[in-house]
């Protein structure tokens, strides 16, 4: 699977938060697009990401 | 010949700039011919652009529209005047880019926070001493009225959720991100891209400090979503926001939906 364009490697499918936790993302503060489509919050824990799929992960940090 | 004074069509004898400003109007006048001020006098063609306006005046809604126009082309003018831009959170970001947008000319602009002014934020945000305490909907839309008078403000004092996202920037073609809070930009940015995928989206994201200005970049993340920042700088004990970097960031992302009114989806 792919994060951001980088190869990943694939032990088995996983659900989106747990797959999120483990690279070190904080749920909180991203926005993840799976093979180009948004994944809404709610659906994270039954979102399945397996080894063809793709994920675009946007990271925010705060201030403004 | 004919040409264009002050946005009206006039027919016109004077063979110089400063022929028709001296006939019509005072010496001490600003003259902008097709765009361009000038203290040169300068020869009239047919269809030349003309403001000829008084110094140090508010001119008429007219006036100022066709100065406007004259200033930054006509063509560009028009379309900024038909944009509709929501601005979420008017902290650094977001008052120093409602404040850029009305001095363009953006025709309607929402600008949206919870929050009152505080004197935490007169180190970076666009307020006064006088505006302590107000809300900061109501200061800026009072402060847009002295910069612009002429377009559109819409001030809403609430916090925006996931849940009032969509109705409460319906009536919008391009949303900008200015929270603070990087769970609420999340938030914002899961809320847009599911629910009003033909909005466009422009984000703020690491501007903190005083590290470099030339890291702060806009990229282009996704299909109608932008990010502007450095995306690492973040706010926190020993690295606080101050005015240039976060001047640096609004300009970034005041400049993205100017591009993405006049239809450049480039970042």
């Amino acid at each position: 699977m792919k994060i951001n364009g980088k190869e990943i490697p694939y032990e088995k499918e996983v659900t989106l938060d747990i797959l999120m936790e483990k690279q070190g993302f904080d749920i909180k503060k991203i926005a993840v697009m799976k093979n180009g489509e948004i994944v809404p919050k709610a659906e994270f824990g039954s979102t399945m990401i397996g080894a063809e799929d793709s994920l675009e992960v946007v990271s925010f940090v705060g201030g403004g | 010949m004919k040409i264009q004074l002050n946005g009206k069509t006039v027919e016109t004898d004077c063979k110089t700039l400063f022929e028709l400003r001296d006939l019509r109007f005072t010496p001490d006048c600003i003259t902008i011919c097709n765009g361009f001020q000038t203290s040169q006098d300068m020869p009239l063609n047919e269809g030349d652009s003309v403001s000829i306006i008084k110094k140090g005046v508010m001119p008429s809604r007219d006036e100022l529209e066709s100065m406007m126009a004259a200033r930054h082309t006509p063509a560009v003018h028009d379309r900024v005047k038909k944009a509709r831009v929501a601005v979420c959170g008017l902290g650094g970001l977001g008052s120093n880019i409602a404040v850029m947008l009305a001095r363009t000319g953006v025709g309607f602009l929402k600008l949206i926070d919870f929050d009152i002014v505080e004197p935490s934020n007169l180190n970076r945000q666009n307020y006064y001493v006088k505006h302590l305490g107000m809300f900061k909907s109501d200061a800026l839309c009072q402060q847009i009225r002295e910069i612009n008078p002429f377009i559109e403000t819409c001030g809403v004092t609430a916090k925006i959720t996931r849940e009032s996202a969509k109705e409460l920037l319906s009536d919008c073609d391009i949303i900008c991100e200015a929270f603070d809070d990087p769970a609420a930009k999340a938030m914002l940015t899961e809320a847009v891209l599911s629910e009003m995928p033909e909005k466009k989206l422009v984000c703020g994201s690491g501007m903190a400090g005083f590290d470099s200005s030339n890291k702060i970049q806009t990229r282009k993340i996704f299909k109608n979503l932008y990010m502007c920042g450095d995306s690492e700088s973040e706010a926190e004990p020993g690295n606080g926001l101050m005015a240039p970097r976060v001047s640096v960031c609004a300009g970034h992302q005041a400049n993205m939906i100017l591009r993405l009114i006049m239809n450049i989806n480039k970042p």
